[in-house]
C-alpha cells in the first residue's frame, strides 16, 4: 500500500524525520540513536517546520519531502494562538494535504504499568481529514462565529472500509460506531449509515453503534466491553485521549496516520509537551513504538519486533519508569535500557 | 407586618445584587417560614408550591413515582402539574409544548426526565427538549459530580461541578445537504451567549465559594469560534480576581479527568464538550443514576439527573436507580428555599448509600427500583431530631 521510490539500491529506506516543537526533537534523537545501533536500513531526512512563522514554506517543503520519500516519523508542531486565525493549525495541512484519512491507535494494558482499569485492548480508528477539523469557519456577523462540521460520504464509506478491513485482517470481532446522530442528524446520520452499509459486507463481524457521551461513561466504567472503534474526527479525538488516559497516559501509546500513498507516525495522542522539554523526564516509549509501527509498514519486522520487544520489557521495570507513569528515571536511563535489551538479544549492532 | 417584611426581604435580595435565578416566584406562602431556622419544618404545611413535572421516556416516569412517593412519605409541600410529552411516543405537538410552557411560566420550577430523541430525521431537524430548552432559554446546565460516602469507584472524593452552555453550539440544529453525499452542520458560538455562561460560571464559582473555574475548549482547531468563547471567559475572568482561572484543551481534558480528576474544580464549555464531559464524569462516579444536575435560565429552573439517558432497556422492569433523581428533587427543594426538606430527602438517600444494604443494580446490588425508595422512605422516618 506505500509508495516505493523511497527504496534505495542498498536496501536502505529514506524516511522523512519532523522533528516538531516540544519534547519532539529530543525524542526522536533517541529514535535515531536506536536505530543507528540497532543497524536498523532506514536513513532519516530531517525537515524543520518552524512554528512561529506564519508562511508556508516550511509546510510545503515538508509536504514535497513527504511525498518524496513515502513514510514520514514526526512530533508534533505546535499550533500558536498569537497568529490570526487564518494560519491553519500546521499538524492539520499536512493531514489533509496528504490525504491521511486513518488514524489508528491501538491502545493496550501494559503489564508493567499500574493503572486503575486492567485489560484493555482497543483498536481506534478515526477519520483524520473532515468533520470538525474541516477549518471552515467565519463570523457572519459581529460577535456570532459559524463552524463548519463536514461530512461526506465518500470519506465515511472510505474510513468504514479501513475499519473492517483492519478488523478482519487482525482477527478482531466487533466494530463499534461512536457517533451523535441523535442531535446532528444529517451529518452523523450520514457516517451511521455509511457504516451500516459497510458492515452489510462483513457479516462475520459483528457491527453496532453507540452515542459519544454514553461512550465515555462505558469507557470510564468497563473499558474491556470494546474491540474496535470507529468515528469521525472530534470524537476520534477525544474517545482516544480517553483510551490513552486509561492505559497510563500520552507517553505510552503510538498512534499511526494512514492515507492511500503515504504514512506518517507519531504519538497517538498528539502533545508538544513544552513543559518536559530538555529536561530528560519524557517518556520515549510512544515515539519508539510508533518507530516500530513504522518499521513494520516498510516491512522490516524483524527489526520492529526486537525494539519493541526491547521498549516492553524496560516498561516492566519499574525503576526506569518516567514522571508521567509515576516513576523518576530520566528518558536516557530508558532509551539506555533499551538499546543495552537489544545487544544482549545477540542481533548485530553498531557501539553503544 | 408580612408586607413589610416581604418589602424588606425584597430589598434585601436586591442589595445583595444576586442574579435573578435565585430570586423567587411570588407566592402566599408565610414569611416567617422562609426565614426560619434550617433544622425546623415550615410554620404553614398547607402552602404548597406547585411544580412542573414532565416524566419523558424511557425510566423517566418510575423515576417520577420514586420522587412522588419519597414527597409523600416526607410531607413535603410541593403538588406536581403533570405533562406527557414524547416524541417517540408520538405524544409530542406544538400544542401540548404551548400547555407545558405556559405552566412553567405560572411554576418557575420543573422537574424533567429525559425526552428521547429519535435518531430518524422525521422532517424536524430540532428534537423537542431542545426546543423545550430554546424556548425556555435555559442555557446553563450545572452537573454536580460528587462521591457517594459509601460506594467507592476507581476514584474517591471527587468533587466537580460541570457547568455547560446549553443553547447555542454544536446543537443548533443547522444542517444541509449542499451537494448530494456532502453534509454541512453549523456550529454556532456567539459572543453574547459565551459571555453569558462565562458570567454565570464564575457567580456560581463565587457563590458556591469555590477556588478555580477552567474553561474547556478545542481553539487550536477551531480558532475563530472556541477562539471566540475562550476570549469571553477571560474577559470576564479578570472581573473576579479571586477565582483562578486556567483553560485547558477538550482532549487533554479527558485524558486528565481519566488519570487525575482531583485538579479541577469548577469547568465551564460549550455544548458538546459539555455532554461528553458530563457523561464521562458521571461514569468516574458510579454512572448516569448517581449524578443530580439542573438547568438554569434568568426567569426558571428546570431539575433532572446530570448524564440524560432515557434507558429504554430498563423500562418496566423496576432496576433504574432514583439515586440521581432523588437528590435533585433534593436540590430543587434547596431552590424553593425548603431547605428541612431537602436535608431530609437527601440525608436520607446518602444514608441508604452509605449503609450499603440496599443497592440497585448498577452499583452492584439487587434490589429494585421500588426497594430502593422503601429504604429511602424508612430512613425518612428515622431522621434524628433536631
Amino acid at each position: 500500500m506505500y509508495n516505493k521510490l523511497g527504496l534505495h539500491d542498498y536496501g536502505r529506506h529514506t524516511v522523512t524525520l519532523i522533528p516538531g516543537d516540544g519534547i519532539g526533537p529530543e525524542l526522536l534523537n533517541h529514535v535515531r540513536e536506536v536505530f543507528r545501533f540497532s543497524c536498523v536500513p532506514v536513513d532519516f531526512e530531517v525537515v524543520h517546520v518552524n512554528s512561529a512563522l506564519e508562511t508556508d514554506d516550511d509546510m510545503n517543503n515538508a509536504i514535497t519531502a513527504i511525498r518524496r520519500n513515502g513514510v514520514a516519523l514526526k512530533g508534533n508542531i505546535e499550533t500558536k494562538h498569537t497568529l490570526p486565525a487564518s494560519v491553519k493549525s500546521r499538524n492539520n495541512v499536512l493531514r489533509t494535504s496528504l490525504d491521511l484519512y486513518a488514524n489508528v491507535m491501538h491502545c493496550q494494558s501494559l503489564p508493567g504499568v499500574q493503572t486503575r482499569h486492567k485489560n484493555i485492548d482497543i483498536m481506534i480508528i478515526r477519520e483524520n481529514t473532515e468533520g470538525e477539523y474541516s477549518s471552515l469557519e467565519h463570523e457572519s456577523v459581529s460577535g456570532v462565529v459559524e463552524s463548519l462540521k463536514i461530512i461526506t460520504r465518500n470519506n465515511s464509506l472510505r474510513i468504514a472500509e479501513y475499519a473492517f478491513q483492519l478488523a478482519r485482517d487482525k482477527g478482531r470481532r466487533r466494530v463499534t460506531a461512536v457517533h451523535k446522530a441523535n442531535i446532528m442528524k444529517l451529518g452523523d446520520g450520514l457516517f451511521l449509515q455509511c457504516c451500516k452499509e459497510v458492515a452489510s459486507g462483513y457479516p462475520d463481524i459483528t457491527f453496532d453503534s453507540m452515542i459519544v457521551d454514553n461512550t465515555t461513561m462505558q469507557l470510564v466504567s468497563k473499558p474491556q466491553q470494546f474491540d474496535v472503534m470507529v468515528m469521525p474526527n472530534l470524537y476520534g479525538n477525544v474517545v482516544s485521549n480517553v483510551c490513552a488516559g486509561l492505559v497510563g497516559g500520552p507517553g505510552l501509546v503510538p498512534g499511526a496516520n494512514y492515507g492511500r500513498d503515504y504514512a506518517v507516525f507519531e504519538t497517538a495522542t498528539r502533545n508538544t509537551g513544552k513543559s518536559i522539554a530538555g529536561r530528560n523526564i519524557a517518556n520515549p516509549t510512544a515515539l519508539l513504538l510508533a518507530s516500530c509501527m513504522m518499521l513494520d509498514h516498510l516491512e522490516l519486522n524483524d527489526h520492529a519486533t526486537s525494539i519493541r520487544n526491547a521498549v516492553l520489557t524496560t516498561m516492566n521495570e519499574t525503576r526506569l519508569h518516567t514522571a508521567d507513569i509515576g516513576g523518576q528515571g530520566t528518558t536516557l536511563e530508558v532509551v539506555q535500557s533499551i538499546m543495552r535489551i537489544i545487544q544482549s538479544k545477540g542481533q548485530l549492532t553498531s557501539e553503544f | 407586618m408580612a408586607v413589610a417584611l416581604k418589602r424588606s426581604l425584597a430589598v434585601l435580595v436586591k442589595s445583595l445584587g444576586g442574579p435573578k435565578w435565585w430570586q423567587q416566584a411570588s407566592r402566599s406562602v408565610s414569611i416567617s417560614a422562609s426565614l426560619s431556622r434550617v433544622e425546623s419544618p415550615p410554620a404553614r404545611a398547607d402552602a404548597t408550591f406547585k411544580v412542573t413535572m414532565l416524566p419523558g421516556d424511557g425510566v423517566g416516569p418510575e423515576l417520577m413515582t420514586a420522587v412522588k412517593d419519597v414527597f409523600k412519605a416526607g410531607d413535603v409541600p410541593v403538588e406536581f402539574d403533570e405533562f406527557h410529552l414524547s416524541e417517540v411516543q408520538n405524544m409530542a405537538s406544538e400544542d401540548k409544548l404551548e400547555e407545558l410552557l405556559s405552566s412553567m411560566k405560572n411554576n418557575k420550577v420543573a422537574i424533567k426526565g429525559k425526552i428521547h430523541t429519535p435518531m430518524e430525521f422525521k422532517g424536524e431537524l430540532a428534537s423537542y427538549e431542545m426546543r423545550l430548552r430554546r424556548k425556555l432559554d435555559l442555557f446553563a446546565n450545572v452537573v454536580h459530580v460528587n462521591s457517594l460516602p459509601g460506594y467507592s469507584t476507581r476514584h474517591n472524593n471527587l468533587d466537580l461541578v460541570i457547568i455547560r452552555e446549553q443553547t447555542e453550539g454544536e446543537y443548533s440544529s443547522l444542517e444541509h445537504e449542499s451537494v448530494p453525499g456532502v453534509i454541512e452542520c453549523l456550529k454556532i458560538i456567539t459572543r453574547a451567549k459565551s459571555r453569558r455562561i462565562a458570567k454565570f460560571a464564575f457567580d456560581y464559582a463565587t457563590k458556591k465559594g469555590r477556588n478555580k473555574v477552567t474553561a474547556v475548549h478545542k481553539a487550536n482547531i477551531m480558532k475563530l469560534g472556541d477562539g471566540l468563547f475562550l476570549q469571553c471567559c477571560a474577559e470576564v475572568a479578570q472581573l473576579y480576581p479571586k477565582i483562578k482561572y486556567e483553560n485547558i484543551i477538550i482532549d487533554n481534558c479527558c485524558m486528565q479527568l481519566v488519570q487525575n480528576p482531583y485538579q479541577f474544580d469548577v469547568l465551564v464549555m460549550p455544548n458538546l464538550y459539555g455532554n461528553i464531559i458530563d457523561n464521562l464524569a458521571a461514569g468516574l462516579v458510579g454512572g448516569a443514576g448517581v449524578v443530580p444536575g439542573e438547568s438554569y435560565s434568568a426567569e426558571y429552573a428546570v431539575f433532572e439527573t446530570g448524564a440524560r439517558h432515557p434507558f429504554a432497556q430498563a423500562v418496566g422492569r423496576n432496576i433504574a436507580n432514583p439515586t440521581a433523581m432523588l437528590l435533585s428533587a433534593a436540590n430543587m427543594l434547596r431552590h424553593l428555599n425548603l431547605e428541612y426538606h431537602s436535608h431530609m430527602v437527601s440525608d436520607a438517600v446518602k444514608r441508604v448509600i452509605k449503609q450499603g444494604k440496599v443497592r440497585t443494580r448498577d452499583l452492584g446490588g439487587y434490589c429494585t427500583t421500588g426497594d430502593f425508595v422503601h429504604a429511602v422512605v424508612e430512613n425518612l422516618r428515622h431522621r434524628p431530631n433536631y
